[in-house]
């Protein structure tokens, strides 16, 4: 039983990075990523870490699949075609990445005593929560300072620099301008 | 379900990543590539965990995840100031500094 809900699991995971990695849509890419985290997620929750399932799938298939989309969307090329992919060098990206496959495969296989007869016992989130805020307090501070950083990053690198910026958008946004005149005229104001 | 056979899923996760690093040349389908990437990572931290025990494993994973939050916020700024300066998100078009 087990093994069959792993097998279904891993199959789910495989199947949808392939489509992640080969879909010529990038709306469709970001989706197929959103099943292959959600089978992760499942996966996780096989191998007794419940509450890196939930995070997961708070923060991954909920956070940042949607945050992709928003790039997606905001990145769009005027032109308003769909977005296609087109790729480059795909047999020598296919054989560096069966290289890796193999190495590691290999290096798997010739590991001697790797599956041990029985699992421990897993920690429960009361451990977990322990451990984090106990063990690993100052790490935990500093992922805290790290994400501080990388929004005040993202907020500066992002921003228009030019105040005049506003003004000089392409005329398709002028041309409709009168339904968005107050967030218009909000944003020139800042 | 082995550690075995959940390291070798791992490894088949990261290798695709690999391959749509390599292939892809539109900078959002890249950071795909590296989310997924970063995903089996997490996976070998949690099958380690099981495994073997401790709680270890679950914290690296915890922190990983921040990480790559961070990685994606900050990489999808980047995307918005390359769409903004070229008009489109092609990796190529960022060679200003190419010699």
């Amino acid at each position: 039983m087990e093994t069959l809900a792993f097998s279904v699991v891993a199959a789910c995971a495989l199947l949808s990075a392939i489509a992640v990695v080969r879909s010529l849509d990038l709306v469709h890419a970001v989706l197929w990523l959103g099943v292959t985290l959600f089978a992760t997620a499942a996966l996780y929750a096989m191998l007794g870490a419940s509450f890196i399932a939930g995070v997961q799938v708070l923060l991954y298939v909920g956070g940042v699949i949607t945050l992709m989309i928003i790039g997606v969307m905001m990145t769009r090329r005027q032109s308003g075609a769909a977005a296609r992919l087109e790729r480059r060098w795909s047999e020598p990206a296919a054989l560096a990445a069966l290289a890796i496959f193999g190495t590691v495969t290999w290096a798997v296989v010739a590991t001697d005593g790797l599956d041990a007869p029985a699992p421990p016992p897993a920690p429960s989130a009361a451990d977990l929560g322990r451990a984090l805020l106990h063990d690993h307090l100052l790490a935990f501070e500093t992922v805290s300072m790290l994400l501080l950083a990388a929004m005040v990053g993202a907020i500066v690198i992002s921003r228009r620099r030019d105040p005049g910026a506003v003004a000089k958008r392409p005329p398709v946004r002028a041309a409709s301008a009168s339904p968005v005149a107050p967030a218009t005229s909000a944003e020139a104001a800042e | 379900m082995t550690l075995s056979t959940c390291l070798v899923l791992a490894a088949a996760l990261f290798s695709i990543g690999v391959y749509g690093l390599l292939s892809r040349r539109q900078l959002v389908a890249i950071l795909l590539s590296v989310e997924l990437m970063a995903n089996a990572g997490n996976i070998v931290f949690i099958a380690f965990s099981h495994f073997r025990g401790g709680s270890l494993g679950q914290v690296f994973t915890i922190f990983s995840l921040a990480l790559t939050v961070a990685e994606v916020v900050v990489g999808l700024a980047l995307v918005l100031l390359l769409y903004r300066r070229h008009g489109d998100t092609q990796v190529g078009l960022a060679s200003e500094m190419k010699g």
